[in-house]
């Protein structure tokens, strides 16, 4: 059997509390192939930070660990690039600058300057932010300083894309407007991806497989759910589609039925719609 | 202190038409001219009714009239200094015209130092104390910042020197510098050299905490950048961490300027080293009718030179720092 790409084995994590070690996570088992997109889903405080600052090398597991082609992976580095929830882009730098910070630093030796102005200018387009190239991050909306993110990221040509809620903080229109450029971008370069998400409609329309995470403390996946939608998706289209709204009918169990917070809800804040549901 | 205000803010301004910003501007100056007047008219009044040793204290008017009489003194000296470097001239003429061999030495004029003099030596004097200040501050603030370790050890220091007076350092310095200065042909004249090092002492503080506090506060997100990146500790410093803390640092910068200029009229003073401090205890003891009207020029004349000191510092900052939205005042 040929080996996964990107392999998470027996992977937890304790962190030391006041009472003992608090367990965040136990027995994440998950392999992934090379080009696939996965999503976690879970609620709040469920790990599913801890699981992507794992694999990119930020925090170190207790036990188990996570295998990129093979090798063990403990320290961060470019190859497994991170898109940060609220883009982290140096202010005081240009988007060009941003981005010229990351490729300077992946490719110093390997590409001349002009091939890596190229390069830069290459990725900007990718995300269509070559014209804001001498803006600073202060001076543009927060959908385009995530696509210099995005941009930043794919700069370093990763093999794997790491991304905590990228769209997390942006309107409900620019987020639609992102992903499209996401699935987009994704089908020309077949990056593997790992996505947190709390939005069960972007789980459903970008993902090949789903992974929904069970409530702390000790953490784990609790179901995984392939999603074998053709591609390319359209999101008006599946807006009707059977299959599309089985899928999120099966996240939306998960997370409300059988995951459900137990934290009591303030009976005005129950008539509320829940968090995630709302439509992408 | 630069305070960090909404973006709004300045939209909103940007948004005003350029004829409203002009009529504020003006009612800007207006105002602060009514201000200026209402004071001016309060010491007036107050002044004619205080009576003291040396005759009633004196109102804008005499203070104005000795203005003009330290220019008159100034310009007299120079007039003096150069008359002085004439006649040498003339002489070494005439003596090369009987000799041309003759060896010739151009003395120096050794005048008495006027009010000019004076404002000259104390600012040369503060930029020095405050150019030492910030070369010690800024770097080891930053290392001190990065290292948790290193900060617990040296907190309990910093706060226990920083607040110590001027005049508490300069028995001290003025001791040391006697004993460990000795030169024979030395660059810096010894008062000179004590003035620097009290201001230095005692103005590094704000920059140096400022620093610390600003490295300290680089945003985790960022540290994680440099992480993925792997930038290595000199990048991290240069591009990541010194960037982060610019805008701290001038907050710092600004302060110790601040203190820098305070401690030294303090310093020259009490020290008897030449600068307007010395100015202003010369005139204290001289205790002539025009004494007090001097002192209340060199007063304000120190209000203004910190006023510009700071308003430069300020230019400074915002040629060089990245973060243009610190509201500037």
């Amino acid at each position: 059997m040929q080996k996964p790409h990107l392999e998470l084995s027996q992977l937890g994590i304790e962190f030391p509390g006041a009472n003992g070690p608090f367990i965040a996570l136990q027995q994440v088992d998950l392999q992934i192939a090379r080009g696939e997109f996965i999503s976690l889903i879970g609620h709040s405080g469920c790990g599913k930070s801890t699981v992507l600052n794992l694999v990119a090398g930020l925090l170190q597991a207790t036990t188990g660990g996570v295998l990129l082609n093979n090798k063990e992976v403990n320290a961060p580095g470019p190859e497994r690039a991170v898109v940060f929830q609220n883009h982290s882009l140096l202010p005081w730098l240009t988007v060009y600058q941003n981005v010229e910070l990351a490729v300077k630093q992946v490719f110093r030796g390997q590409k001349r300057k002009a091939e890596m102005r190229d390069w830069i200018e290459h990725n900007l387009a990718l995300v269509q932010m070559q014209h804001a190239s001498d803006r600073r991050p202060a001076e543009i909306s927060g959908g385009m300083k995530q696509r210099v993110g995005i941009a930043r990221a794919l700069a370093m040509q990763p093999e794997v894309l790491l991304m905590d809620e990228p769209f997390g903080a942006l309107d409900a229109l620019t987020r639609a407007h992102l992903q499209d450029s996401l699935m987009e971008i994704q089908a020309r370069l077949n990056n593997t991806v790992i996505m947190i998400t709390h939005d069960v409609d972007e789980a459903v329309l970008l993902s090949d497989r789903i992974v929904m995470m069970t409530n702390g403390p000790a953490a784990t996946i609790g179901e995984v759910l392939p999603i074998t939608l053709p591609r390319p998706r359209n999101r008006i289209e599946l807006a009707d589609c059977a299959t599309y709204n089985h899928y999120r009918h099966q996240v939306l169990s998960f997370l409300y039925e059988k995951q459900r917070k137990i934290e009591p809800l303030p009976s005005q804040a129950a008539l509320k719609p829940a968090p995630g549901v709302k439509r992408a | 202190m630069s305070t960090t205000l909404p973006n709004r803010w300045l939209r909103a301004r940007s948004w005003l038409p350029q004829r409203l910003k002009l009529q504020r501007l003006s009612e800007q100056f207006a105002l602060a001219a009514v201000g200026i007047a209402a004071f001016l008219l309060c010491w007036h009044l107050v002044a004619g009714q205080i009576h003291t040793s040396l005759g009633s204290f004196p109102g804008p008017l005499q203070v104005a009239e000795q203005w003009s009489g330290l220019v008159a003194e100034h310009r007299q000296e120079k007039a003096r200094e150069a008359a002085f470097f004439e006649r040498q001239h003339q002489r070494h003429a005439a003596a090369l015209a009987e000799d041309p061999t003759a060896e010739l030495v151009l003395r120096p004029y050794r005048g008495r130092p006027t009010f000019f003099h004076q404002i000259q030596t104390s600012l040369l004097t503060v930029l020095a104390g405050f150019v030492l200040a910030s070369a010690i501050a800024i770097p080891t603030g930053m290392v001190i910042g990065l290292s948790n370790r290193l900060y617990a050890a040296s907190n309990p220091l910093i706060q226990l020197f920083k607040p110590v007076s001027p005049l508490a350092w300069l028995p001290l310095i003025t001791i040391l510098v006697s004993a460990l200065y000795q030169s024979e042909d030395p660059w810096f004249s010894r008062s000179f050299v004590v003035s620097v090092l009290t201001v230095t002492l005692c103005s590094l503080w704000p920059t140096l905490l400022n620093t610390i506090v600003g490295v300290n506060s680089v945003s985790s997100d960022l540290n994680n950048v440099s992480k993925v990146l792997r930038l290595n500790w000199w990048t991290h410093l240069r591009r990541i961490v010194l960037p982060s803390a610019i805008p701290h640092i001038f907050t710092g910068l600004r302060l110790s300027l601040g203190i820098a200029w305070m401690v030294l009229i303090a310093a020259e003073m009490l020290a008897q080293n030449p600068g307007l401090g010395k100015f202003v205890w010369d005139e204290f003891q001289n205790g002539s009718s025009d004494s007090l009207s001097r002192i209340c020029v060199a007063v304000l004349v120190i209000g203004l030179i910190g006023l510009l000191l700071d308003r430069l510092m300020l230019l400074l900052q915002s040629k060089l720092s990245w973060d243009k939205t610190a509201v500037l005042r």
